[in-house]
């Protein structure tokens, strides 16, 4: 006999896994909310961009400061920007950045949406003559799935620029070797299975953000609650879909 | 702006409940329910807290379905139409909500747009502009169109709120509590705004309120709504006289 718990975790699996299928059926017909998702990428992307940028930065010279003692020990510390490019490219960056971006947005949808639902805007917007999934979240899922891999992209560059200070803070390596050095090393294989993964994040990110506001109880509590377990979940989410997506490229051998 | 004449009810059905059930899991909210609306009647219905009088409206708007029964609106069978028929009734029938429902992310000017635009009238943007300001206009708060919700008071909330029900110019507005919540002054205005929107529009209208004072402005009719059933109908006077303990309960 299964204990309630543990039945209440598999109701929930199924609905979010219900209610996110669902984006399928309704993104790809008409009316099309271009005029809300454009707004809604503009907060998910640009709004975003300071704080991912910010961390990827610090994760870049801090990977970079704390290699270099185990690398000189061995005596390759020639090896240090290949060694952190490789490993901020392909896991550090874009599992931090959807880290940051499951806290921010993720509750940021999660409290939205869960407070439109206790003050009835979701009714509203319903005898509005309006698909309140459609224009809440097929516009939001839509955002967070396209502006991730946009900001993991970026947040590359900016920790990869991080990982150039902390070559330089001890040790002395020019701009233009670096690079060379960074990019001689770097490989599709390393970046593009790194981005598509990130895809899945943002999805998964607005989906469960979404979700969880949607199905905010009533009351002030009840959007307090949703906008904590849309992190709660969306971070446990991201690491899932990273051990299955390296598993998947392990399987390939893409690396 | 077309002011409809008569003010009178007539005896068109607009709304025709029959049998209505509905229930949230064990909780039997409503239990073979009836209630017939004639064009340009006011309608208060009364209950305890939990009685089922939100689900009863939204059953009539199509927010909530029930498991049993039959809702007519405008001669339509509301749990028979699909999507699109559900909007084009919903341009008919207006909602006014109990925490007013305006968008916080919008201004009131686009708070009043959004019903005009999603519904696909087909307006310019001039037709849509006086449409806005006639509606602000109706409840006195022309002065408000660039403000954010946020920025109103209670009171001023629920009447943008109410102007946004009147902008797709309605037969027949659905209230949910449309007093809860203000103090006896404001109460008292919106309660006289709503006899003035159902003079000048020849409304018919369905009020779920536990406000006396606003029921007695407002209702032609009351129906009590006691176990999920309508215990009792008639005026303010007739059930006030009434000698049934738990008719008498509401009017202490």
């Amino acid at each position: 006999m299964l204990s309630k718990p543990i039945i209440d975790f598999f109701n929930e699996l199924g609905s979010i896994s219900k209610f996110g299928f669902r984006f399928f059926r309704e993104a790809f017909v008409p009316r099309y909310e271009f005029k809300e998702m454009i707004r809604q990428c503009y907060f998910v992307g640009y709004k975003s961009l300071p704080l991912v940028g910010l961390t990827a930065f610090i994760m870049g010279l801090v990977i970079t400061i704390q290699s270099r003692p185990t690398l000189v020990e061995f005596g390759a510390e020639d090896w240090l920007p290949k060694m952190v490019s490789v490993s901020l490219i392909r896991e550090i960056t874009p599992v931090i950045a959807a880290l940051i971006c499951a806290g921010k947005i993720g509750s940021s949808m999660g409290a939205e949406l869960g407070s439109m639902k206790v003050t009835e805007q979701i009714d509203a917007m319903e005898v509005s003559g309006t698909n309140p999934y459609k224009y809440l979240v097929v516009t939001r899922v839509v955002a967070t799935t396209l502006m991730i891999p946009l900001l993991v992209l970026l947040g590359d560059a900016i920790s990869l620029y991080g990982g150039y200070l902390g070559c330089n803070i001890k040790g002395d390596i020019s701009w233009q070797l670096y690079w060379n050095q960074v990019f001689e090393t770097l490989t599709f294989g390393d970046i593009i299975p790194a981005v598509l993964k990130t895809f899945f994040f943002g999805y998964a990110i607005g989906v469960i953000g979404c979700y969880k506001g949607y199905h905010s109880s009533k009351g002030t509590e009840g959007v307090g609650q949703s906008a904590n377990s849309a992190v709660v979940i969306s971070s446990i989410m991201i690491f899932v879909i990273d051990l299955v997506a390296v598993q998947i490229i392990d399987l390939l051998n893409l690396t | 702006m077309e002011i409809k004449e008569n003010i009178f009810t007539n005896d068109e059905i607009v709304i025709s409940i029959k049998d209505l059930n509905k229930s949230f899991g064990k909780n039997h909210v409503l239990r073979d329910f009836n209630l017939q609306l004639k064009r340009g009647e006011s309608i208060a219905v009364i209950g305890k807290s939990g009685s089922g009088k939100s689900v009863l409206i939204k059953c009539i708007i199509g927010l909530i379905y029930p498991e049993k029964g039959s809702i007519n609106v405008l001669g339509q069978e509301v749990t028979e139409l699909d999507h699109k028929d559900l909007d084009r009734l919903r341009v008919k029938v207006a909602f006014l909500f109990q925490s007013n429902a305006l968008y916080d992310s919008m201004t009131v000017r686009e708070n009043l747009e959004f019903p005009l635009r999603r519904h696909w009238v087909s307006t310019t943007k001039q037709e849509v502009d006086e449409l806005v300001m006639e509606a602000l206009a109706n409840v006195g708060l022309a002065h408000t169109i660039d403000m954010m919700p946020i920025e109103l008071s209670g009171g001023m909330r629920k009447r943008i709120a109410l102007a946004r029900t009147l902008i797709m110019k309605p037969d027949i507005i659905l209230y949910d509590e449309p007093t809860t919540g203000l103090d006896p002054i404001t109460s008292r205005e919106i309660s006289n705004l709503m006899v003035d929107i159902q003079k000048k529009y020849n409304t018919s209208s369905i009020i779920i309120s536990h406000d006396l004072s606003c029921i007695k402005i407002t209702a032609n009719k009351i129906v009590m709504l006691i176990e999920g059933k309508n215990y009792a109908e008639g005026t303010y006077n007739v059930l006030s006289t009434s000698n049934d303990v738990k008719v008498k309960n509401f009017y202490i």
